[in-house]
């Protein structure tokens, strides 16, 4: 089983969980966060007084899925997150010990 | 009854009805009128309107100015600054019907700094008893006069709390807020707005405060509010010093909506405030009515557009904190200049105020957090010069009625603009200086024994949760 972690554009995200969904991934877990990569955060100005914000607002994608399925789900990812500009994200992908389902606790990939 | 014939008039200005300047109807005029003869003098427009102006101040404060104030600091300090407002509101009621209405509005004789105790915890005043206009023969119920006059020494203080906001103890700002209302504002208010009355001052021409005296001009209390209040702040703010991580943490405004509700909230409320303090319902109240309206809009406009100009981008915040320096610049002038000329006097105090926000204070290093010196003090500094040249009647304005003849005659080619700015000058000073200092000694003595600042932890942690035991936003 693979995790494929994904920090894209806030606006993006619909485009990447129809592109998904239509993959047959079942599920996904999505976090609001802040983070800085190439991408210039930006200046505020509050009565003169100017603060640079590094920090730019992203949201974070994760979906474990089969082996099988990762390259695809990372292909699918990159097609939908690009907007061909600065600060479009990136995609990381780890391998997963072991997942269990809660109510049931199946566990490997039938409890994906 | 002779304790209700020298009730002063608001704004030290002479500006009456237009019966007085009526040569038809000043044959009836009665001189010095008696207590019965007053309660004949009431007009019923004038009380309904002195009412809903004293309901509209007081949405000034609460929840105009907490909200304007709150939107401009840290989430964790939101309710502090409401907290401040509101009880500096509150314990300013009581302090002006115990003391502070008698101070600035009894005689002081020969003495023209303060009044006295006469009328302290509001002796014999009542419904029966009767304040004088800027009328021959025209009064306001006195009662009705004590609770528009509160509505001022309620805001005025609560104005200083925006230059220390985010550090100052809550307990020590309570004890300042009732000492300054005591030795500085309810003096400040007799020496401007004090004077015996129309139908009075022909037999007592000295029966009247300092500034009034000197012909200082102040509609609506440019000095005895807004320079009063700036100078107290940046006094203030330098005393207690920044604020932990000043100016190299950023310390964003937390709701700029909330900024927004409040400056627009004080926008309606200041018609109260300027128009109101015509104390009558006539041409001069819709003058003082429309000064306001578009002096207002022409210092938003203007600090929106030197925004544009220097940084690429007109903000929200700026726009707001525009209109309320037009708001203070009009303040003295409401009632005496025109139209045009008030629109030419917000698009011109808007730039200074800037000057003082976004350059001035970043250069002396001074933490006025939300900038009661650079807007109120500087704002109402330029106001008060001005009002000195739009109230001359050759530029429109509405020129100045003489009060030591009765009844109050009225000569506008006699006005002269190079003398009244001189006298506007003086003012200024003389309230700086007062303030200030007055403020500095009031500072000192409460730093040396209470402290004026809560512990570096509690500064940290935010004044909502380590002052008053409760969060702003649960969620």
């Amino acid at each position: 089983m693979k995790l494929v972690m994904a920090i894209i554009k806030p606006f993006k995200l619909d485009d990447v969980r129809e592109a998904l969904t239509s993959l047959g991934i079942a599920g996904m877990t999505v976090s609001e966060v802040k983070g800085f990569g190439r991408q210039k955060g930006q200046t505020e100005i509050y009565r003169g007084a100017e603060y640079s914000t590094n920090m730019v607002p992203k949201i974070k994608v994760e979906i474990v899925c089969d082996d099988g399925l990762a390259p695809r789900v990372v292909e699918s990812i990159q097609q939908a997150a690009n907007s061909g500009a600065i600060g479009d994200g990136k995609i990381f992908v780890l391998d997963v010990g072991q997942a269990v389902r809660i109510r049931t606790g199946e566990t490997g990939e039938t409890a994906l | 009854m002779t304790l209700t014939r020298k009730i002063c008039g608001l704004a030290g200005a002479l500006v009456a009805g237009l019966a007085i300047a009526h040569p038809a109807f000043a044959a009836d005029m009665v001189k010095a009128p008696d207590a019965a003869a007053m309660a004949g003098m009431v007009n019923k427009g004038d009380v309904a309107w002195m009412l809903v102006c004293s309901a509209l101040v007081l949405m000034m404060s609460i929840p105009g100015l907490a909200l304007f104030y709150g939107g401009l600091v840290r989430s964790k300090n939101m309710l502090s600054v409401c907290m401040q407002v509101f009880m500096i509101v509150s314990v300013a009621g009581l302090m002006w019907c115990s003391w502070g209405y008698s101070i600035a509005f009894t005689s002081g004789g020969d003495n023209h700094f303060f009044g006295g105790l006469s009328k302290a915890f509001l002796k014999g005043v009542d419904g029966t008893t009767m304040g004088a206009t800027f009328s021959n023969n025209l009064y306001l119920p006195e009662l009705v006069f004590v609770v528009f006059q509160m509505t001022f020494a309620m805001i005025t203080p609560a104005l200083i709390v925006g230059a220390f906001a985010e550090r100052i103890k809550f307990s020590s700002l309570m004890v300042f807020v009732v000492l300054w209302s005591t030795f500085i504002y309810y003096p400040m208010a007799h020496m401007v707005w004090y004077w015996a009355g129309p139908d009075f001052l022909a037999d007592a021409p000295t029966d009247a405060g300092l500034l009034w005296s000197w012909g200082a001009l102040d509609f609506a209390g440019g000095t005895v509010v807004h320079i009063n209040a700036g100078i107290a702040g940046l006094v203030g703010a330098i005393m207690i010093g920044k604020r932990i991580g000043y100016p190299k943490e950023p310390m964003p405004p937390h709701s700029l909506v909330m900024t927004m509700i409040g400056a627009s909230l004080l926008w309606v409320g200041w018609f109260g405030f300027n128009a109101g303090s015509n104390l009558e319902a006539n041409g001069v109240t819709g003058v003082a009515f429309i000064n306001t309206m578009v002096a207002t809009c022409a210092a938003a406009v203007s600090w929106a557009l030197i925004e544009q100009f220097h940084h690429g981008k007109a903000s929200m915040l700026g726009a707001a904190s525009g209109a309320v320096a037009g708001l203070v610049a009009i303040t003295p002038a409401a009632g005496y200049a025109a139209p045009m000329t008030s629109i030419v006097l917000g698009f011109v105090v808007s730039p200074i105020c800037y000057l003082f926000v976004a350059k001035v204070k970043g250069m002396l290093g001074y933490d006025d957090s939300l900038d009661v010196f650079g807007v109120h003090c500087i704002g109402g500094i330029v106001g008060a010069i001005a009002t000195g040249i739009v109230a001359a009647p050759s530029l429109g304005g509405q020129g100045v009625f003489d009060y030591t003849v009765f009844p109050a005659a009225f000569h506008p080619e006699a006005y002269d603009i190079g003398a009244q700015v001189f006298i506007q000058v003086k003012a200024v000073l003389f309230t700086l200086v007062w303030s200030g200092v007055g403020s500095a000694i009031l500072f000192f003595i409460i730093d040396k024994t209470m402290g004026l600042r809560v512990p570096a932890d509690d500064e940290q942690q935010g004044l909502d949760l380590t002052s008053h035991g409760e969060r702003a936003y649960n969620s």
